[in-house]
């Protein structure tokens, strides 16, 4: 029941296929894109393991039809830095030992991305707030909050010298 | 998890959503963000034959005063009022209630007309639009209706909307000099729906008497409830610690929870009384400011 023609970006790449009326995007990212960086947790909105850029926002992939996402321009974990190198972010995650297992990362990182976009320079508690729907199973947020800290600072320096 | 079947429609203007969906009948539903019926569908909760995508109609997404009301259109996601400067200003509740809503994830998809057209006792807006005297705005296959807030909540996911009507903008009565409103709801962890929520919006005159009053409750009956006991203790009155101690007494009498993994009856009517409480105080506090 109901095929549709998708064309979307994502990574940059310009993406056509033709699919079902329910299939989910986070099922197109890892089963017909083979990105599978984007994890599938809890499946029902709550753990953030899912989260990708649609044009611009964060988004949890897993409540998201592929179908509506015609025309969208989407970032996955795998294109948020040029290949062999790392964004701010990245780095900083490394760097803190913001994750242990690393399943929630993907998702913390692009959740992370959107808010240091509409907040760059966040209080502690904002960015416990602002990554409050990406649930980390093993390091207890600390190192997590410690990340997107550093991220902050870099990514201003960065600003500040290119001004 | 993964929905069963149905055909996807994409429309982009009001007026062929509601032909469309007049033409396909009961079995099609309209999807803004998808935030609460995706979740469902996936539950298989909900299984619509035709899903009519209304979240591309362009012009419904704004917020803005006009004359003495503020409108905000009903495609306005959650995150575009969580950091709107106009409702910031004037109209703190919003945040209030926004800042314990979902995440932002969700926030970035999930639409103000959703979680009125949704109908559900459990989401945190009908208690701020019953207590800011909304009213829900529509288009239908008979035109435009501006449907009192009062008169919206039918039941367990049933409002006044027909199936064919599209909820185009919330009217609330502009914020004036004297008024002021807060919102809370406690929940076991962020992003949970409520265990209880209470949303209080007071406006005062100059003597500091309460002109107008309005109480909305959060998940603590079938319907989105207005405290009406409440509110007439209140209006007309000079309020007193001893006037809001009895409103709240009031609220916990009156709201209808029930047992579940959010707490027992009795636990809910004792968090009811407290936070009703509490956002008296807050709501005049900044009222009085
Ligand atoms: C993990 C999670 C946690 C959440 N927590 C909360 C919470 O704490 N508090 C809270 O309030 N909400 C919560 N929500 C719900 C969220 O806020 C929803 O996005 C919102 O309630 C519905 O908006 P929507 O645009 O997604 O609606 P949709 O899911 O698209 O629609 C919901 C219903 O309304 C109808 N509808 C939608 N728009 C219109 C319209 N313009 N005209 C006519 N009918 C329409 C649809 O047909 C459907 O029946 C949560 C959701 C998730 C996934
Ligand atoms: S898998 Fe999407 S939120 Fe958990
Ligand atoms: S690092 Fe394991 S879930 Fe977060």
């Amino acid at each position: 029941m109901g095929k549709h023609n998708v064309t979307m970006t994502i990574n940059g790449e310009s993406v056509t296929a033709e699919v079902d009326s329910r299939l989910l995007l986070v099922h197109f990212i890892r089963e017909n894109l083979d990105l599978t960086g984007t994890h599938i947790g809890c499946d029902t909105s709550n753990c953030g393991a899912c989260t990708i850029m649609l044009d611009g926002k964060s988004i949890k992939s897993c409540t998201y039809l592929t179908v509506r996402a015609d025309g969208a321009n989407i970032t996955t974990i795998e294109g948020v830095a040029a290949e062999g190198t790392n964004s701010h972010l990245q780095q900083a995650f490394h760097d803190q030992h913001g994750l242990h297992c690393g399943f929630c990362t993907p998702g913390m990182i692009i959740r992370s991305m959107d808010l240091l976009k509409t907040n760059p320079n966040p209080t502690e508690e904002e960015i416990r707030w602002g990554i409050s729907g990406n649930l980390c199973r093993c390091t207890g947020y600390n190192n997590i909050v410690k990340s997107v800290q550093q991220a902050a600072t870099e990514m201003a320096k960065e600003k500040e010298a290119s001004v | 998890m993964i929905p069963a079947n149905f055909n996807y429609h994409k429309v982009t203007s009001v007026k062929e959503a509601i032909a469309l969906s007049t033409e396909l009948g009961e079995e099609a539903k309209y999807m803004s963000g998808g935030h609460s019926l995706l979740p469902m569908m996936k539950l298989r909760f909900a299984t619509p034959e035709h899903i009519i995508d209304i979240s591309k109609i362009e012009g419904l997404s704004y917020i803005k005063e006009d004359g003495d009301m503020l409108k905000i259109g009903a495609m306005t996601t959650q995150t575009e009022m969580e950091h709107n400067d106009l409702l910031k200003e004037n109209y703190p509740i919003m945040g209030d209630a926004i800042w314990l809503t979902a995440d932002p994830s969700v926030r970035n998809v999930g639409t103000l007309g959703g979680n009125i057209a949704h109908g559900d006792a459990a989401n945190d807006q009908p208690a701020l639009m019953l207590a800011m005297r909304a009213t829900v705005v529509a288009e239908g296959a008979d035109g435009t209706k501006s449907i009192p807030i009062d008169e919206f909540f039918h039941g367990f996911y049933m409002t006044a909307l027909e199936p064919s009507d599209v909820l185009t903008e919330i009217q609330i009565p502009k914020a004036k000099k004297g008024s002021g409103g807060a919102y809370v709801k406690i929940e076991r962890k962020v992003g949970d729906y409520a265990t209880a929520g209470v949303a209080v919006h007071v406006e005062l005159d100059d003597n500091g008497v309460c002109q107008q009053i309005g109480i909305g409750l959060t998940n603590v009956s079938a319907v989105p409830m207005r405290l009406e006991r409440g509110e007439e203790v209140l209006r007309g009155q000079t309020i007193t610690d001893e006037l809001i101690a009895q409103v709240g007494k009031i609220a916990s009498e009156d709201c209808e929870p029930e047992s579940d993994l959010r707490g027992s009856e009795a636990y809910k009517r004792s968090v009811v009384d407290t936070i009703t409480k509490r956002m008296l105080n807050k709501a005049l506090e900044r009222a009085r400011q």
